[in-house]
């Protein structure tokens, strides 16, 4: 699950400091918001204001890319927690008795066998195979509870109501709707604080309803950093009221309000895509390795035709992780080489703050198997060491009897 | 806030601080704030030349991959080697503990040098 097309809010590219404070002057003014931006604004956006975040317009939202900065907020969130506003994010919700059959038609994993309260993660293709977005879907209490990029909530609404089967009412409920993450090793015991309900059962990608700091939530235990944690869906008016709650819940156990820009560092760690940087229409699930959220024996969906058509274990193209470095960053865009020969492009990079060096994700051509790669970076050809995804895996807390 | 009396600015946000012919060179906060977190520098060796105006090393930031432009010329004599462990005291410290490279045999070549008030009315142009 991700945010979205002008992508990785901490986006980069080469110049001398003068280009660099062009490259982000629009949020620099937007810290004082600006008359100019015709941004839509979180329910929280007072909130991040007050906070003296570094404001950045993204998905067509005023969002805060850092509070204090993104180094501290990553390492809280790995070591600590932290609570970020992903109100941005879409929500919309199916219902009737044609629900079912119109979610198993629009995405690529299968939702047959999904128990209330659970989610899952899927693509969504064209008739071409290629991915439209990517989704966390949730099976209701009545229906179904879609959460879509927000770059791309408007083209998946439209693609949604021209594939809607007959019995099924769709509403779009993301302007009422605000979505706040705690995540690190300490989210839970954060929000344990606060609920009026166990948290500890809920398995990941499991949800329940209930009342955190009095306030109405879907409590949803997923996240996009690669750490534990929770996801708060509730009603736009009282987000203010829990945001409060839970920074001042987790002031003792050191959490901090993080922005997009350690949301991309977490995401790039963690080896999770970013829609319109790592996928977008023109590739096939298979190239993207996400070959594990299709069920082509489901029955029929759009895409899957031409997906059969493709052999899973050797798709037209390869995403792969790369480690550089500790003074080597790849960024979006640069060439990956084999042997001298341009063999595909960074989609993802930046430097891990866990690791200590520069990774990236990349596309590059399938038959290349143990073959050196390297990256142009800034005038240089650099080694990149191929490794598997994610870059980063939290050590998993001892299981408990009984689990 | 440091006193930046005797602190002047370039147009591509470096600063230089001159004490008779040796100076000190750095960048600027609105700089640092733009780039966000510093992770390293790649800075020229001590008697390495630098020439005004010319690039002397470069500056990467989660954001960004920049060129440092000297301000001034001169010999280095010292660079800032806590950088190495720390480079976040370039955006914690940018005036002070900050600091990039200390020169000697330093001259004024064609970089136009301004005070900090008509630099941050720049910046905000």
């Amino acid at each position: 699950m991700a945010p979205v097309r002008e992508d990785s809010a901490v986006r980069a590219s080469r110049g001398d400091l003068r280009r660099g404070s062009a490259m982000l002057r629009s949020g620099r003014e937007e810290r004082v918001p600006s008359q100019r931006s015709m941004a839509a604004r979180t329910p929280l956006h007072a909130r991040h204001v007050s906070a003296q975040a570094v404001m950045v317009e993204f998905a067509g939202y005023e969002m805060p890319l850092r509070y204090s900065s993104i180094r501290d907020e990553h390492v809280a969130v790995r070591t600590r927690a932290g609570l970020f506003d992903l109100s941005h994010m879409g929500e919309v919700r199916l219902r009737g008795a044609g629900a079912e059959a119109t979610v198993q038609r629009l995405v690529a994993n299968d939702v047959a066998a999904l128990p209330t309260g659970r989610a899952l993660y899927t693509v969504i293709c064209n008739e071409a195979g290629g991915i439209i977005d990517d989704w966390i879907v949730y099976r209701v209490e009545d229906g179904f509870l879609l959460v879509v990029n927000a770059a791309r909530r408007q083209a998946d609404l439209e693609w949604m109501q021209s594939h809607l089967l007959p019995s099924t009412q769709l509403v779009d409920e993301s302007d009422e709707t605000a979505l706040l993450a705690i995540q690190g090793p300490a989210a839970i015991a954060i929000v344990q604080t606060l609920a009026d309900c166990e948290l500890a059962v809920l398995r990941p990608f499991a949800s329940r309803l209930g009342k955190v700091a009095g306030v109405a939530c879907r409590i949803s235990r997923t996240g996009y950093t690669g750490e534990d944690g929770v996801e708060l869906y509730c009603g736009a008016d009282p987000a203010p009221l829990l945001w409060d709650a839970l920074l001042e819940a987790g002031a003792g156990h050191g959490l901090l309000p993080a922005g997009l820009g350690a949301r991309d560092t977490l995401r790039l760690e963690a080896g999770l895509r970013l829609y319109g940087q790592d996928m977008d229409e023109g590739v096939d699930p298979y190239s993207c390795g996400l070959g594990w959220t299709v069920r082509l024996g489901k029955g029929e969906f759009i895409g899957a035709a031409r997906l059969r058509e493709l052999d899973p274990e050797n798709p037209p193209r390869r995403f792969v992780g790369l480690a550089l470095g500790p003074r080597q960053i790849p960024r979006h865009g640069m060439t990956v080489r084999s042997a001298g020969a341009a063999v595909g492009e960074v989609t993802s990079g930046g430097f891990s703050f866990s690791l200590g060096h520069g990774i990236a994700t990349a596309y590059v051509e399938p038959h290349l198997g143990a073959a050196p790669l390297s990256i142009d970076l800034h005038g240089e050809t650099v080694p990149a060491h191929h490794v598997p995804l994610p870059f980063f895996r939290r050590e998993q807390p001892p299981r408990r009897r009984g689990d | 806030m440091p006193d930046l009396s005797g602190y002047r600015f370039t147009p591509t946000h470096e600063w230089v601080h001159r004490h008779g012919d040796t100076a000190t060179i750095g960048i600027s906060d609105h700089a640092q704030a733009q780039l966000g977190d510093v992770i390293f520098l790649d800075l020229p060796a001590v008697g390495a030349q630098l020439r005004a105006g010319e690039r002397f090393g470069a500056i990467e930031s989660v954001k960004a991959a920049s060129d440092l432009y000297a301000p001034v010329s001169g010999t280095v004599s010292e660079f800032n080697a806590t950088l190495t462990d720390a480079p976040e005291r370039v955006n914690s410290s940018p005036y002070e503990e900050g600091w990039l490279l200390r020169l000697d045999g330093v001259t004024e070549g064609d970089v136009e040098l301004v005070d900090e008030a008509t630099y941050l009315t720049r910046t905000e142009e």
